[in-house]
């Protein structure tokens, strides 16, 4: 059974297991084939005003109470494919793997490759193969952190499949949705994709060592960003440069601190 | 395509509500969908016969209640109708109006027999 949500799911989609995207369908009610008694049905309105999401967001909300609890630090990271979400993690890990525990969980349509990168410095990943579905949901998440059994006070990372439009709808109880955009994508992606920019409380813009080879402004980029989300924040650095992450990672270090 | 899984979600509301509620078929759907939600109603359309087939709300016709997007200028206090999230004021162009209405996606009510 899952310690979050107490369902009895032993199906889920971690573990490289494919799954399509029926993860908790708990049977399709049959049709009834009985049509010389549908004369005598009366048809009549139901009033249901519930949200579409509200499945998702009582799970996230469960996964929230649970980080609560735990003292877990939770980021959900979104971004385009390519945008080198696994990158900035993979070198946030080796930069602070000593001073905290860390845990990954990786969202990705196929394969296995990111979590064997996370893997591979020594830190605790599990990969969910999302199958056709576009996104991380907040189910897949409450049964990750089981799987994974996270400990108290840990920093969770979370990383979203790369895609910066379904995601954006789906709360999985993380404490700040955290945007990466680079430099070698176009600088007024928060305007094309606002949802996103509006949903993420920090944008990451990253590959900044390669600015003097592409056409990116990042001075349009961070105004294009604040229109959508006046309250945003920004941070410029290059995942591969080591020197450029401190303040990603005190950031992060400060916002654990204010868990404990 | 999110669309799909919005509506398998709406599809397993449909089945709570039916036990809940004892009906057998759903004849309509109404939806409640916001203009600043991230929805495509078209893409919506497109899959809701798809998710549906098979279930209790086979052939049910599917209802959207587009509600346009509003929000209140946090310089000058307008209120004003916005398209995007990222539109400015139209009274002082000010941009970061925050939003009070347009993000939902709601179930509001369903015909049933």
């Amino acid at each position: 059974m899952c310690g979050i949500c107490g369902c009895s799911d032993t199906q889920s989609k971690a573990k490289g297991l494919f799954k399509p995207t029926q993860l908790h369908h708990h049977g399709v009610m049959s049709l009834h084939r009985h049509d010389h008694h549908h004369e005598t049905h009366t048809e009549r309105m139901i009033q249901v005003e519930q949200d579409i999401l509200a499945k998702n967001n009582s799970y996230a909300g469960q996964n929230r109470q649970y980080f609560q609890q735990h003292k877990i630090f939770a980021l959900n990271f979104v971004s385009s494919p390519g945008a080198g979400k696994t990158t900035l993690l993979v070198e946030t890990i080796n930069l602070l793997k000593t001073q905290m525990n860390i845990a990954v969980i990786e969202g990705d349509q196929q394969t296995e490759h990111d979590a064997d990168r996370i893997r591979a410095t020594g830190t605790k990943a599990l990969q969910i193969n999302t199958g056709k579905a576009c996104h991380l949901d907040a189910h897949d998440i409450g049964h990750a952190v089981t799987d994974l059994q996270v400990a108290d006070g840990s920093f969770l990372a979370i990383e979203n499949v790369g895609n910066l439009v379904c995601p954006s709808s789906f709360d999985l109880g993380e404490a700040h949705k955290v945007v990466v955009l680079s430099v070698t994508e176009g600088d007024d992606k928060p305007l094309k994709y606002p949802d996103m920019f509006h949903a993420a409380d920090l944008m990451i813009i990253n590959k900044m060592d390669l600015l003097p080879y592409v056409n990116f402004d990042v001075n349009r980029c961070i105004e294009f960003a604040k229109r959508v989300n006046p309250k945003i924040g920004v941070l410029q650095l290059s995942a591969t440069k080591q020197e450029t992450l401190t303040e990603w990672t005190t950031w992060i270090t400060n916002q654990m601190r204010s868990l404990a | 395509m999110h669309e799909i899984s919005l509506l398998e979600s709406v599809l397993e509301t449909l089945e709570t509500q039916a036990k809940q509620q004892n009906f057998t078929q759903v004849k309509q759907i109404s939806l409640e969908i916001g203009a600043l939600s991230c929805v495509a109603v078209d893409a919506l359309r497109f899959g809701f016969d798809v998710v549906m087939k098979n279930s209790l709300a086979e052939n049910a016709e599917l209802v959207i209640i587009e509600v346009p997007g509003r929000g209140q200028c946090s310089r000058c206090g307008t209120i004003v109708e916005l398209e995007t999230l990222h539109d400015p004021c139209s009274e002082c162009g000010a941009f970061g109006v925050t939003v009070t209405q347009g993000e939902q996606m709601r179930i509001k009510e369903l015909k049933v027999v």
